[in-house]
């Protein structure tokens, strides 16, 4: 009931996101104040992610990229304001609730002589929430993982310990075990922290071509934005403990940031990437182009 | 000799409680110990063992059975450590060090007391090292009784446990109730090391908490498969000590038996030791048929 009456009351007036409809939305966050030992974190944040959206949180160290994803997620409560997040039926209910949700932490620190295969990792993304022995249905479960396993290109290390893999394989697995239990909405916390520039560029494409072939929302957090541009349908830029939100040519703007900031910043468009730096005039005007039209240069951002 | 030896081994009464009592506790801790390594909670085992000894000496001194003193201070420990927070305790090892030499200083003023009034000077030993041959049978039930109400735990937390050593948060995003697993889980470990001070005392019971857990850590990547390997190694090292033990009665002229604590950590050091070097072996030699790898060290990267 509760759910309902929240899909479709506007949200906080004056934001973007009060403009859009709520409806098919996996994800309503409304309104998040969020203090930690006294310090203001967030500060009012507001987010709606419709179906199949892929959404970028994007701020620096310490913006508060990490704590937003753990109020989605519901492990942590905000001090006001709500979250509704699809439960396993695909409606939208409390986030401490939800089930429909698939999440990747930061920086797992998987011990190398941890007695876990790959297989192992993602067949307790279905299951892992139950109490007792897994006794009965072995294999269906099996066959179920390995066909995670190959959504994610991680079929031929299944069976390898999980903590012997590198970096890249690594985030395949917590992918798959993310992906398992077919969420409508996947959580991801820097998942190209540590990897490879090319290992970080196969991850990106492999979650775009995830939320065309299934029915998943990707809502990720990353210090660089530069890998997700050319796929992200909206960024969530936080900063001061506010978010400015909106297609990303909307968003990554000189007067966006310098007003979310409340100090000079200049969007530096170079090579079909962005660099978002402090001042007025940080740079010859000939090099640079202030606040270009987002889409023709953001499109060829990919190496 | 051993035939005859061995039919007297088996026809002791002393003998059948230890075999009991040993083996209950071995299959559990060599359980239990899995899940410690895997979880990087050794340290905790060992603190829960320096306070339990502070219940086990205390028993003496009340004339309470050195059982409930063990496993009654224990839990308490346990319970103090979930309050505070494992951890936050574990990256404090001057502040968690300084309480657990208090701890072992109580276990040593209790068992000072206990030699001055009570005149009972194998309290120390038995606390410190065990007592698997003075054990009172009266005691097979309660030991058997803890034993499963560990492995219920452990059983009911099994996949709880294994999402939350892959990462906390995972685990709460799965539903997992971590802060319940938790306190089971020390719950369970307290059981588990206190069961073992009362066979092998409370210095020496991380020894069959983490040796059969790592031995078998070493030959299986499944888990599943580590832990049934470790319950069945502490089981058997278990029993084999109380066989060396009883036999080292003749072997040693007849001056006295070498002491059933010893030989079971002698044992788990003997079969640990033996497990690497095969490992390694066997790595060497698959190494060498392959061809693929030199079994000499790698050579440097260039620049290096």
């Amino acid at each position: 009931m509760k759910a309902r009456r929240a899909m479709v009351m506007p949200g906080g007036a004056g934001t973007a996101e009060a403009r859009e409809p709520a409806a098919g939305a996996v994800l309503v966050a409304r309104d998040i104040h969020v203090a930690l030992a006294g310090r203001s974190i967030l500060d009012g944040v507001d987010l709606t992610v419709g179906a199949g959206e892929f959404v970028g949180l994007i701020g620096a160290n310490g913006a508060g990229k990490t704590t937003l994803l753990r109020v989605l997620l519901g492990v942590l409560s905000p001090g006001s304001g709500e979250v509704m997040r699809p439960d396993g039926a695909g409606l939208l209910t409390d986030a401490r609730h939800g089930r429909g949700v698939g999440y990747l932490p930061q920086k797992v620190a998987l011990d190398p002589e941890a007695p876990l295969r790959a297989r192992d990792v993602v067949a307790l993304g279905l299951d892992g929430g139950r109490p007792g022995l897994r006794l009965r249905g072995r294999a269906a479960m099996r066959e179920r993982v390995d066909e995670t396993l190959r959504a994610v290109g991680a079929a031929e290390f299944g069976d390898r310990r999980v903590g012997e893999l590198s970096g890249g394989q690594q985030q395949r697995v917590l992918l798959a075990h993310a992906l398992i239990s077919d969420p409508a909405l996947l959580l991801l916390d820097e998942p190209l922290a540590n990897l490879d520039p090319a290992s970080a560029h196969d991850i990106v494409a492999l979650l775009d071509r995830l939320r065309h072939t299934r029915p998943v929302a990707i809502v990720m957090t990353a210090h660089d934005m530069n890998l997700l541009l050319p796929v992200m349908d909206r960024v969530v830029y936080l900063a001061g403990g506010r978010a400015a939100t909106g297609a990303p040519a909307e968003v990554v703007r000189g007067d966006v940031l310098t007003r979310l900031y409340g100090r000079p910043i200049s969007v530096i468009h170079a090579k079909g990437r962005v660099l978002v730096i402090a001042g007025d005039d940080a740079a010859p005007a000939d090099e640079v182009h202030h606040d270009t039209a987002f889409g023709s240069t953001g499109g060829q951002g990919r190496p | 000799m051993a035939p005859a030896a061995v039919t007297g081994f088996l026809a002791s009464p002393t003998v059948h409680t230890a075999l009991i009592v040993g083996g209950f506790v071995a299959v559990i801790t060599g359980i239990v110990g899995v899940f410690t390594v895997v979880r990087g909670q050794s340290f905790a085992g060992h603190a829960l063992a320096d306070l339990g000894a502070v219940g086990g000496s205390g028993a003496f001194l009340i004339g309470l059975s050195q059982v409930w003193g063990f496993v009654g201070a224990g839990i308490i420990a346990a319970l103090l450590m979930e309050s505070i927070g494992v951890r936050r305790l574990q990256g404090r090892d001057v502040a968690t060090g300084v309480v657990f030499a208090f701890g072992m200083g109580v276990t040593a003023l209790f068992l000072y007391w206990g030699t001055t009034v009570g005149g009972s000077s194998n309290a120390a030993v038995s606390v410190l090292f065990g007592s698997l041959f003075v054990i009172d049978p009266a005691v097979i039930p309660v030991v058997v009784g803890l034993s499963v109400l560990a492995l219920v735990v452990v059983v009911v937390c099994y996949r709880w446990l294994l999402v939350e050593s892959v990462d906390r948060d995972l685990a709460a995003a799965r539903g997992v109730p971590v802060r319940l697993t938790g306190v089971l889980f020390l719950v369970a470990l307290a059981l588990a090391v206190e069961l073992s001070s009362l066979t092998i005392g409370a210095i020496l019971s991380t020894g069959l908490l983490i040796g059969p857990a790592a031995t078998a850590l070493l030959v299986t990547r499944r888990f599943g498969r580590a832990v049934l390997l470790s319950a069945g190694l502490a089981l058997a090292i278990t029993w084999a000590g109380c066989l060396v033990s009883y036999e080292s009665y003749y072997w040693t002229g007849r001056q006295g038996n070498w002491p059933v604590s010893f030989c079971i950590v002698a044992l788990i050091f003997l079969v640990y030791l033996g497990v690497r070097l095969g490992a390694a072996l066997g790595r060497r030699h698959a190494a060498a048929h392959a061809g693929a790898r030199p079994a000499a060290p790698r050579p440097l990267k260039a620049g290096v």
